[in-house]
């Protein structure tokens, strides 16, 4: 019973990594119709960033929490701004392809100046003990990483449910024509959300860099199983992403654990899973079928 | 009086011919060498996972190898005109494949040096074969190449799977904890390796109480189910055996950490580690880890020596992947001294069976039956932080595995 209660909260700290990246994919892609394939990119940059603050600077994990989100998600803005708006009138697969070769680009810049092997980050001190969950005792930055996203997500979800920001992001997303005719600008959120979308990206980076190998490559790893996450959730839908998102988390860890015997199975249980998503609701668990333009 | 004159230049011109032949082993005009030059190939990763524990700067070991071989014989050298061509097999078997065929028959290679990663290494031994020229494969691990696939111009120089399993799994079997839990990468390299260890283990009186394939490339970057598995196992296994390598090892170690699976009383031993990633993991880390060195940098005054020279040329210390290119680099030009040509079989012939020492191999020997180089190998040990004395520092040799003993004997599925 412990093993089970074990595995599920280590498929929960996986998932909440997938909830983050896939909810700042979903806002982008509701806000701008873009398919941000440089979200890994970011993330990688977020977990280097932290350690390049640590080694070359002093900066601490805690101050490195905010300023990697921060600075990234301004950078974000500003490739917003110089780039992706001006592609996003033609096709879709042109900003696909144009975020695609930024993630090479920033791949490779990194790779070029730290080279591939992977650098050291400690886990912060204060978070270096366990917890004791009676059954199980289980490692606090662990705990830390759950009850944060937990909470960010929340907080995300109530700016779009109960503020006017929100509620401006949400009209726009769903029907942009009919959101302008009502006299509200929604060009001036695009940019901003875009933002916001690379800054959690940037964020789960930082949390990542204690428990993972922080390396150039490391974004490109996880960014394809997110790209599954953001299918199985609905593309566009905040809500699916995030329940998507921690949903593969867990069934990763128990497919690990309990289908071991299996390896292959466990090896791609996460696009079987996708698969027969997409046969029973093509737009997602919690997409809707785009309507007719 | 012209007539003197011809006659007297003409007779010169034979002297100074006749004193040219007494000088050189063999002079440019007896076509010895193909192109009257020898071109050294370094095919390896130049940019990707093992770019940083061999790629560039194994090019650099091999150009000191040549300068080192340049400066021993001076104008006695078979040649002073020898080159490096390089190129990035990517790790991918049938770039490899097709770069080695250009090495040989486009850019006049005579030996293709390092190779990592086993399915592009066993590509370019059926390429050395063909085209019947000189293949000396370091950075791979498969003891196939010395096996099935063995062929009269492939060599196998530095390590091999055997050897890292007869080391560490023996050693730490007898020395640390007879019960392991192995988790290997579910994929040829970790499958091979998780079979060399329980055969090593078994034999040494130790018992594998529990194993797992771990998916490969673990997308998730997650190992937390089976770390959590290992100490509930019954028994509860004394050392864990993760053959993961490069970041995943990275992964692996970190989260062996975060569960504190030390603390429980479960060891770590590493299948295959290069200093580099000690580097990138931190000794602190790692402290306490058990692995098998084909080499190590600060072992004893001679490697010192060379680890300085090379932190000059390349700004870092040597891999053991560095030091064995630039043995092999050394001992190639050495033989096509004493033979006095680059053929091909007859530099195989005046390496087979000859006994090698120099700063990587330490009584070595190159089998003639296998073309398996054999050397000392080293169990290893990475010191705690408080012992690191001075940057890449990290480890210390608990034992000299005698060459002998460090290499499995000659394989029957190997016809030359």
């Amino acid at each position: 019973m412990s093993g089970f209660a074990q595995n599920t909260f280590n498929g929960l700290v996986s998932g909440a990594f997938y909830a983050l990246l896939a909810l700042g994919l979903a806002v982008i892609f509701g806000m701008l119709r873009v398919v941000n394939f440089a979200h890994g990119a970011f993330y990688m940059l977020g977990a280097f960033g932290a350690y390049v603050l640590l080694s070359e600077a002093g900066v601490p994990f805690w101050a490195a929490l905010v300023i990697m989100p921060v600075g990234l998600g301004l950078l974000g803005m500003a490739l917003e701004r110089a780039v992706i708006h001006r592609l996003t009138k033609l096709d879709p697969l042109y900003n696909f392809l144009l975020t695609f070769g930024l993630t090479l680009i920033l791949q490779d810049l990194v790779k070029l100046r730290y080279g591939v092997q992977s650098s050291p980050y400690e886990t912060p001190s204060l978070l270096s003990g366990s917890v004791d969950f009676g059954l199980f005792d289980f490692p606090t930055y662990r705990v830390f990483i759950l009850g944060f996203a937990v909470l960010l997500c929340v907080a995300v979800w109530w700016v779009l449910t109960r503020t006017r920001i929100g509620m401006v992001v949400r009209a726009a997303t769903e029907r942009p024509d009919l959101t302008r005719a009502f006299g509200i600008d929604v060009g001036r959120w695009v940019t901003p959300v875009f933002g916001f979308g690379i800054g959690l990206a940037g964020l789960a980076g930082v949390l990542a860099a204690p428990m993972r190998a922080v390396n150039p490559l490391m974004g490109a790893d996880l960014i394809i199983v997110v790209f599954a996450v953001v299918v199985i959730g609905g593309l566009g839908s905040i809500f699916g992403s995030v329940a998507a998102g921690f949903g593969i988390g867990l069934v990763q860890a128990w497919g690990e654990a309990y289908l071991s015997n299996f390896p292959l199975v466990s090896q791609t249980i996460v696009f079987v899973v996708m698969a027969g998503v997409l046969l029973w609701r093509p737009a997602g668990l919690f997409g809707r079928e785009e309507a007719p333009a | 009086m012209r007539r003197t004159m011809g006659v007297a230049a003409a007779s010169a011109v034979v002297v100074l011919v006749a004193g040219c032949g007494g000088g050189g082993p063999q002079s440019s005009g007896d076509q010895k060498l193909t192109g009257d030059k020898i071109v050294l190939g370094v095919l390896n990763d130049q940019s990707g996972a093992y770019s940083e524990l061999s790629g560039k700067n194994s090019v650099a070991a091999v150009e000191m190898a040549i300068a080192d071989f340049t400066a021993k014989y001076g104008d006695k050298a078979v040649t002073t005109d020898i080159t490096v061509e390089t190129a990035d097999h990517q790790n991918k078997p049938d770039v490899a494949n097709s770069k080695a065929q250009e090495m040989y028959d486009r850019k006049g290679v005579d030996l293709i040096l390092d190779v990592p990663t086993s399915s592009a290494a066993l590509k370019v031994a059926d390429v050395a074969k063909e085209k019947k020229k000189l293949y000396f494969n370091i950075g791979a691990a498969t003891t196939d190449l010395t096996g099935k696939s063995c062929n009269k111009y492939t060599f196998h120089y530095a390590y091999d799977t055997y050897m890292l399993a007869n080391g560490t799994g023996k050693t730490t079997t007898e020395q640390i904890g007879k019960n392991w839990y192995i988790l290997y990468p579910n994929y040829a390299f970790g499958q091979d390796m998780e079979k060399s260890f329980s055969t090593a283990i078994t034999a040494a009186g130790g018992t594998v109480v529990g194993k797992d394939g771990a998916p490969f490339p673990n997308t998730s970057g997650d190992f937390s189910t089976f770390l959590l598995k290992a100490p509930n196992l019954n028994p509860k296994p004394d050392v864990l055996g993760t053959m993961q390598a490069g970041a995943e090892l990275v992964n692996v170690v970190k989260q062996y950490n975060e569960f504190k699976l030390r603390d429980k009383g479960v060891g770590l031993a590493v299948g295959l580690m290069f200093l580099t990633d000690i580097h990138s993991l931190t000794p602190a880390a790692l402290a306490g880890t058990t692995y098998t060195d084909a080499w190590y940098w600060n072992f004893d005054a001679k490697n010192r020596e060379f680890a300085d020279r090379f932190q000059q040329k390349a700004g870092t210390r040597p891999t053991f992947a560095h030091a064995a290119n630039y043995s092999a680099a050394l001992q190639y030009l050495e033989a096509v001294q004493a033979a006095g040509t680059d053929d091909a079989d007859a530099v195989v012939k005046g390496l087979e069976g000859k006994t090698v020492e120099d700063v990587f191999l330490r009584n070595g020997k190159i089998r003639a039956e296998d073309h398996r180089v054999v050397h000392d190998a080293y169990l290893a040990q990475v010191k705690p932080q408080s012992e690191v004395a001075e940057p890449w520092d990290y480890v210390k040799v608990l034992k000299t595995i005698p060459a002998a003993e460090a290499f499995r004997a000659p394989s029957a599925d190997c016809k030359l």
